[in-house]
């Protein structure tokens, strides 16, 4: 029996319901929050700022950092013990890789330019949210970028090739099910997020990537209207 | 076929087309890839001719020479003080560019200026690696005090400062404050308690509708709406000076000090 | 962070006045409060005072109770500042102030027995109800303390019990029955700041910076005191302690009321 009907009733190619926002941590140079269904990312840009220890810094450009957390009550289980998981930090890592081919730091030698994402509540797609906010953050903070990247998930549940996959999906019980983590730059269409959890055929693979373009679309989407709305001429 | 996609100071996002073409030539804060120039930043868009530019919304102050800015005193040192520069760069002054009184080797420098103390310098040189020297040995270049200082992002301190000054005279004028802009960010405000608030609250306004038309004429109508009663005004009319583009120079009543 | 405001500060402390044009007993606006933001947490809340955002989850385990308190189940209170909440934050291990903010706010629950510890037992001695509630700051600009009580306390308000299956005593946190915490008071704390010898509530980044001491003082509904904590570097009078306790307790009244606002409607 194939997936043919989705547990939330969506399209096979439809997105959470999304809502993006601009400026949510005064503090920050640069600040965003992005929902994406039950998981919220809330990101704040610091910097080009001093960097601590010394000999990480680059003297020939500034250096990105990111930094992912999860808040000790955004699990859907049990509390998650603060503290930096190992998950955590693998995700931190790439969602660096994510943001780094847009972003030009060349103007600022030896600083650097930290990222920090805090998740209240989640439910699968949450690196692709914190990537989401990251990058419009970024733009909010003004520092130089070539592009902006949006970012989303899609998969495959018992061989029907999905965008956004809720939790529900990602652990379906008893059939082959696959979730890849996609970002994407907009104009080129390169991708600069790429993971899999799960099995899939090359050709879903290519299938599903292709919906990734018209799913990052709408991530772009939103990301430019917040960016332009924030800046009203109201 | 050329032709240009921005509208007039439309804000556009980092990675937005501006024109097609090669009739147009990339400007400030923009790029071009094959036929097409794109910005590099969240800004104002613009053609100014054939040259098409963004003008940022925000973003990090970058250092150049010749740009005054107000600093805070982190350390000394045998030769001079280093200065937070509110950037990702602190800054050297050496003793001989602090002033030009004679120092004496064994003198206590922190009697000259302070940790802690904020200072308005002038920069003097930067390398490629962002190292600053400063110096504050010029008219209008002096140790604050009293007054408040308020932080608002650099991009922004054309719009605070205005056409040829004309916004920040108009906010002297109804508030009574003297202010100094640093080109980054850091202003200070000295003047009544009520008029320096008034002054904060009006800079703060710019900052967050830089974006929009009109602004000489809404700050004019919220200074106006929000009157505070002024000083006295010495009557020589020569405290403010301009100087060239969106530099801006304060009197020197406290310089050299 | 530029801060060369504090001898202002502590000059318009004198004459009654603040940086802001505020009144020296005066909170800011906006306060905001809104409950269940994270539908992952048992109870929460977002917490804005001024430009001060906080946030707080309650967390509800199933453990074996202490071996001193048999009957009781238990609750604990942590505190992140995060460097997303300010650039004065680090990442890593919670230093001092994260440390003195999770206690004073714990403090202040705990020991007016606002949750009645008893009807958290299941089972004597083997298993009971056990509550943590993280606070989590979005954007520190001034007076957590207060903007941390009053997070934790709506959150708790807030709280409902998940599911328990009967047959196995497994949790199932995707549901949530009706019932709440059983939470008699409702304690809150202030703080009140000294600044050049006059008393302060609700201080920024910058007036907590220019002051010399401060007071944080937990109370109920009815003006009973359940934890206090003095902190910065200078000593107060027990003339000054009595203001400021007749303050707090003023403004916890206050604070109480816009919860209560929030949670009725």
């Amino acid at each position: 029996m194939a997936y043919t009907e989705r547990l939330d009733k969506r399209k096979f190619d439809e997105l959470r319901p999304m809502e993006a926002k601009i400026g949510v941590v005064k503090n920050a140079k640069g600040s965003a929050s992005f929902k994406s269904g039950k998981t919220w990312a809330i990101a704040a840009v610091y910097g080009p700022r001093e960097i601590y220890p010394k000999f990480l810094a680059n003297p020939t450009k500034g250096i990105l950092r990111c930094h992912y957390t999860m808040m000790p009550f955004s699990g859907s289980g049990e509390r998650i013990r603060p503290g930096k998981s190992r998950r955590a930090q693998e995700i931190s890592m790439v969602m660096e890789k994510a943001l780094l081919p847009v972003v030009d730091l060349t103007d600022f030698p030896n600083s650097v330019v930290d990222v920090f994402v805090e998740l209240p509540q989640t439910d699968a797609g949450t690196r692709c949210a914190a990537i989401s906010a990251a990058s419009m953050a970024l733009a909010h903070a003004g520092i130089p970028m070539k592009d902006l990247v949006s970012s989303i998930a899609v998969g495959q549940v018992d061989g029907t090739v999905l965008a956004d996959l809720s939790y529900g999906e990602e652990s379906y019980p008893d059939v082959e099910v696959s979730d890849i983590p996609v970002a994407m730059l907009h104009n080129s269409k390169q991708i600069s997020l790429l993971q899999m959890d799960g099995e899939i055929s090359k050709k879903d693979l290519l299938k599903a990537l292709e919906m990734a373009k018209g799913a990052t679309e709408k991530v772009y989407e939103l990301q430019v209207k917040a960016l332009k709305e924030h800046y009203s001429k109201e | 076929m050329s032709s240009i996609l921005v509208q007039d100071k439309s804000v556009v996002v980092p990675g937005e087309i501006l024109a097609e073409g090669m009739d147009y030539l990339p400007g400030d804060n923009t790029y071009r890839e094959n036929d097409k120039i794109y910005s590099k930043v969240l800004g104002l868009g613009y053609p100014a001719g054939r040259v098409i530019k963004v003008t940022p919304l925000a973003g990090p102050y970058v250092p150049k020479p010749g740009d005054k800015i107000i600093g805070k005193i982190i350390d000394i040192a045998f030769s001079g003080w280093r200065v937070n520069t509110s950037t990702a760069y602190s800054a050297m002054m050496n003793v001989k560019d602090a002033t030009s009184r004679f120092i004496k080797k064994e003198e206590d420098l922190s009697k000259i200026m302070a940790i802690g103390d904020h200072v308005v310098v002038k920069i003097t040189n930067v390398t490629s690696q962002n190292l600053i020297d400063l110096t504050m040995k010029e008219p209008g270049l002096y140790k604050i005090s009293g007054g408040r200082l308020i932080t608002i992002d650099s991009q922004k301190v054309p719009r605070v400062i205005g056409k040829k000054g004309s916004m920040i005279s108009q906010i002297k004028e109804k508030t009574g404050c003297n202010i100094t802009v640093g080109q980054n960010g850091v202003i200070w405000l000295k003047g009544s308690p009520e008029g320096e608030l008034l002054a904060e609250k009006a800079i703060k306004l710019i900052e967050q509708r830089s974006h929009q038309e009109g602004l000489t004429d809404k700050i004019e109508k919220f200074l106006e709406e929000n009157k505070v009663p002024l000083p006295e005004r010495k009557s020589n009319g020569s405290d403010l000076k301009e100087s060239e583009g969106n530099e801006y120079a304060e009197e020197t009543e406290e310089g050299g000090q | 962070m530029i801060n060369g405001n504090k001898e202002t500060i502590a000059q318009l402390a004198n004459e009654g006045k603040r940086l802001d044009g505020r009144s020296l007993t005066e909170f800011r606006q906006p306060i905001e409060i809104e409950t269940d933001i994270s539908w992952t947490a048992e109870g929460s809340a977002k917490v804005r005072i001024g430009e001060t955002v906080i946030m707080a989850g309650v967390k509800l385990s199933i453990e074996k109770p202490y071996n001193d308190t048999p009957n009781e189940g238990g609750i604990m209170i942590n505190a992140e500042l995060t460097p997303l909440s300010s650039e004065e934050y680090e990442s890593g291990p919670p230093g001092m102030k994260s440390i003195e903010l999770a206690r004073v706010t714990d403090r202040g629950i705990r020991e007016a027995k606002a949750i009645d510890m008893k009807k958290l037992c299941i089972t004597p001695g083997e298993k009971a109800w056990f509550v943590i509630v993280d606070i989590i700051t979005i954007n520190d600009a001034g007076n957590l303390f207060d903007a941390a009580g009053l997070a934790v306390l709506t959150a708790l308000k807030a709280a409902r019990f998940p599911v328990v299956d009967p047959e196995t005593g497994a949790i199932d946190y995707k549901q949530k029955t009706k019932v709440s915490l059983p939470l008699s008071k409702e304690p809150l704390p202030i703080t009140v700041y000294k600044i050049n010898g006059k008393l302060v509530v609700d201080p920024t980044n910058e007036e907590e910076n220019a002051s010399e001491a401060r007071l944080t003082v937990a109370s109920d509904s009815k003006g009973t005191i359940s934890a206090m904590q003095k902190g910065g570097e200078d000593s107060l009078t027990i003339d000054e302690i009595s203001e400021m306790v007749d303050l707090a307790t003023e403004k916890s009244a206050f604070l109480r009321e816009q919860i209560n606002k929030v949670l009725k409607k």
